[in-house]
């Protein structure tokens, strides 16, 4: 259970920015979490939930885009949202991940 | 547009021919633009909602630390382990054990939830360790694994082990600035460990089975968790290891010493 930890980064990233353009409240926050970064996107709400409050953040809505596994095949080149590791054209394992092994923080609406 | 800063202010430099007199009175000396910057960047309070693209890793002060550490560890000459697995698979049991048949010194960071037991038993080994207690965090993180940095002789030691808190979820997550993962599996957890935690296991650059001399007793195709941890990443090195076995021991400790000479 990780996800405390993980919306800790998040919030103080967010009161930074919120600082940084002198913003009083921020009111939307987007995040993309890749299926394969480890964070359970319920998880990450519910502790956001519970520990905004008190903070910029404190009326914020979080929107979570969940980022499927994104690869591309080194071999024939076709890039694919796959459930794993594995070319689905092709079948061949070697491939580059392009999206989903990662949480980043995209867009905030604040005032 | 202000070439200086990137903002969009318009101010003298519409006036600004350019005639390549010597008194080029560039933008950002005028006095208007400067108001101009003023009125904008110091704007107590938005009035407006405004919306930022940001595209930040929500972790990045903890990469920022990890690149710290592993700078730091770079500057001792010291080789970075993260040494990840389930609770009871033998991590502290493997770093009792290596020293009787490696060559190169190490020191250990420990992490537990609680005591210090695990540092106790390596200090008795006389190996140097520090022990982090989490509470209840359940794994380390860069800024932990920092602190525990300052405490071990660098100077001293070849590699530095991070022993992670036992648990195949949360540590995977966490990029605690050493330069290779070893991943445990040991036989008595059954199989699909590695099918079940592939996040986890995504990450290791060495999978080690460990406790293999009990594969008679258990229903473990070993084989098969092979062909399923070189599926969720090719490239990955394998050993099978038992305590008992000197020679398997020898085996990671050679591995260890072939990273440390390919980082010179």
């Amino acid at each position: 259970m990780h996800e405390y930890s993980i919306v800790q980064a998040l919030l103080t990233q967010c009161e930074d920015i919120a600082a940084k353009n002198d913003a009083n409240a921020v009111n939307s926050i987007e995040i993309k979490i890749g299926v394969m970064s480890g964070v359970e996107s319920h998880l990450l709400k519910t502790a956001f939930d519970t520990f905004k409050e008190g903070t910029v953040c404190g009326r914020s809505q979080l929107i979570i885009h969940e980022q499927p596994l994104k690869i591309l095949c080194n071999e024939c080149g076709f890039e694919s949202e796959v459930p794993v590791y594995k070319c689905s054209k092709c079948e061949s394992l070697n491939v580059k991940v392009v999206d989903g092994e990662d949480m980043y923080l995209m867009r905030l609406e604040m005032e | 547009m202000c070439t200086d800063c990137g903002c969009s202010i318009r101010g003298k430099e519409d006036k600004h021919h350019h005639d390549h007199e010597h008194h080029h009175d560039h933008h950002h000396n005028s006095h208007e633009h400067q108001k101009a910057h003023s009125h904008i960047h110091n704007n107590p309070h938005l009035n407006d909602p405004k919306t930022i693209t940001v595209i930040q890793k929500i972790l990045d002060k903890n990469d920022h630390e990890a690149m710290h550490n592993r700078s730091h560890l770079d500057n001792h000459g010291v080789l970075g382990i993260n040494l990840m697995s389930s609770p009871g698979s033998g991590k502290t049991t493997l770093l009792e054990h290596l020293k009787d048949v490696c060559e190169f010194n190490y020191g250990v960071i420990e992490g537990d939830l609680e005591t210090n037991r695990d540092a106790e038993r390596l200090k008795a080994k006389n190996i140097p360790a520090m022990q982090i207690q989490t509470g209840s965090a359940c794994h380390l993180d860069a800024f932990m694994v920092h602190k525990g940095l300052h405490d071990l002789p660098l100077d001293d030691i070849d590699v530095c082990f991070v022993e992670n808190v036992g648990n195949l979820v949360c540590p995977a997550s966490y990029d605690v600035g050493t330069h290779l993962n070893v991943v445990l599996v040991s036989i008595p957890e059954g199989e699909d460990k590695i099918a079940k935690y592939p996040v986890m296991f995504r990450k290791a650059d060495l999978i080690i089975f460990t406790k293999v001399d009990l594969l008679p007793y258990f229903d473990y195709d070993i084989e098969k968790e092979k062909a399923v941890a070189r599926s969720l990443k090719p490239n990955v090195d394998i050993l099978e290891l038992s305590i008992q076995d000197k020679d398997s021991l020898r085996q990671f400790a050679q591995w260890i010493e072939f990273k440390r000479k390919m980082r010179g």
